[in-house]
């Protein structure tokens, strides 16, 4: 029947949509990503809190300074080792990972991530202090 | 207490259990590789089975549902998408059907107000189900980030626009909108709560409710927040999870350490509904297309629709059973169409 082949062409018209990762990829192994530190960042062993939490809260930890030095003009941040830091992406943050593309952008581009930190810093002058 | 949302609910909580004993006990692979392929595996073969299955199934009758004028004299207005008449309308009619939610959107409520019998228009189901199926679907769009390396710029695009709106709370003590905030997954938690609520407390919904309307309710609810909590709340190492995410795709199958549970929970949940997709009402997802009530043109005046159970009937018709019986009809005074000389007549001239 006529309504045989137009039900058949719509399943694998549905098919190709939902099976879409598998042949995107081919089969292809894809590494995960590398991050490479800085010599300074090797140096100091650890960030301002422990690499766990870096790794997964940095951008809530990126957002209370923020509120911190731009709405109490409160720049100094005391981590829970007692240890100061300057609270500033431009001349903490990256002072250290100084390597952009090479540390933050590998793991932001691998999870489809656009931070829009980047529509201001880095490509900026360093802020003074 | 109704039995058969809390027999879903408990269903739920039951899976939910078993994916977190499963891996706090080390299982990180049944349910980061095995269950998922399996999952696929059946709701691709469950699916094509099915429609399959559907598109050898007979329609006997042109059963069109009319909302509309047929097409009928010039001066008649025609309702063409209500009752179709064309293929072209036909499109029209189910690609409104299956974009819009037409048949939902048309849905009333009687009502006795002064002793007056009134119809008024019922819109809400119908905007629930909008906003559950677009924010659903984007949703799953929006997940393909995780399967694809690098990632399609039309992925990017549309991360882009559902995350426009830049909510952020900031308290020392409690801080949400980072990363920033996907409006269709908090579209999604509120619908399918809307949705799952509408069946549990309107009584004559509730009445017409079954488990197997519950149990996906509540199952895409424990996708939904799961999914939220692990992208706001209980933060899990989301490279890790591509990482997990990726290798299935690619056929290299690898379980990174230090995933969260929560992101093996939420992937059991959507296992759990992958398999349980072909066997249950969700294939509304393929039905909607092959309703008959929908997809047949309403030109039942002008086409016959033949049944394509007929099978060649042996008829007699009249004019052969008075071939047959004339002579005995015509001696029992019976009237006949052809007299027996004008037949004896027409014998001789041949």
């Amino acid at each position: 029947m006529n309504d045989k082949k137009l039900i058949v062409t719509g399943l694998v018209i549905f098919l190709i949509i939902v099976l879409f990762p598998f042949w995107y990829n081919r089969g292809r192994a894809v590494p995960p990503p590398e991050v490479k530190l800085t010599e300074q960042a090797k140096a100091a062993k650890e960030c301002v809190l422990s690499k766990d939490y870096m790794r997964s809260e940095h951008m809530q930890l990126l957002d209370l300074w923020r509120e911190s030095v731009v709405r109490e003009a409160d720049r100094i941040y005391t981590n829970p080792k007692g240890k100061q830091f300057v609270m500033s992406l431009s001349n903490t943050c990256l002072d250290c990972h100084s390597n952009k593309a090479d540390f933050c952008d590998k793991c932001h581009n691998y999870a489809s991530v656009r931070p829009y930190c980047w529509d201001c810093h880095i490509d900026n002058p360093k802020e003074n202090s | 207490m109704n039995k058969k949302y809390m027999v879903s609910f408990i269903a739920v909580f039951g899976l939910f259990l078993i994916a977190w004993a499963g891996v706090s006990i080390g299982l990180q692979w049944v349910f980061g590789v095995i269950i998922p392929y399996l999952a696929v595996l059946v709701f691709a073969t469950g699916f094509v089975r099915r429609v399959l299955g559907w598109s050898r199934s007979a329609v006997p009758f042109a059963i069109p549902t009319t909302g509309g004028q047929a097409k009928s004299f010039p001066w008649i207005r025609h309702a063409r998408f209500d009752c179709p008449d064309s293929r072209f309308d036909l499109w029209v009619r189910m690609a409104l059907e299956i974009l819009t939610f037409r048949s939902l959107f048309r849905n009333t409520r009687m009502k006795l107000s002064g002793g007056k019998l009134s119809y008024q228009l019922e819109i809400f189901l119908w905007v629930g189900a909008l906003a559950f199926h677009y924010a659903f679907l984007t949703v799953i769009l929006r997940h393909t980030r995780f399967f694809t390396e690098p990632v399609p710029w039309c992925v990017q695009l549309l991360e882009n626009v559902d995350s426009f709106f830049r909510l952020e709370i900031i308290y020392p003590q409690f801080q949400f909108g980072l990363p920033a905030v996907y409006l269709s997954g908090i579209v999604l938690l509120a619908a399918v709560v809307y949705l799952a609520l509408r069946r549990i407390v309107i009584p004559s919904v509730r009445y017409i409710s079954l488990a197997s309307d519950f149990f996906p309710l509540l199952l895409i609810f424990g996708i939904a927040f799961t999914g939220i909590m692990m992208r706001y709340v209980t933060k899990i190492d989301i490279n890790a999870a591509k990482q997990l995410t990726m290798g299935l795709v690619t056929f290299h199958p690898t379980v990174p350490a230090g995933i969260g549970a929560i992101f093996y929970i939420h992937l059991f949940f959507v296992s759990v509904l992958l398999a349980y997709f072909p066997y249950s009402k969700l294939m509304h997802l393929a039905g909607v297309f092959l309703s008959p009530t929908r997809n047949m043109l309403a030109s039942t005046r002008s086409y016959r629709h033949v049944n394509p159970w007929n099978y060649p009937v042996k008829v007699h018709t009249y004019e052969e059973y008075e071939e047959e019986f004339r002579e005995k009809m015509v001696e029992a005074g019976l009237p006949v169409d052809k007299p027996l000389e004008a037949s004896a007549e027409a014998a001789e001239k041949e």
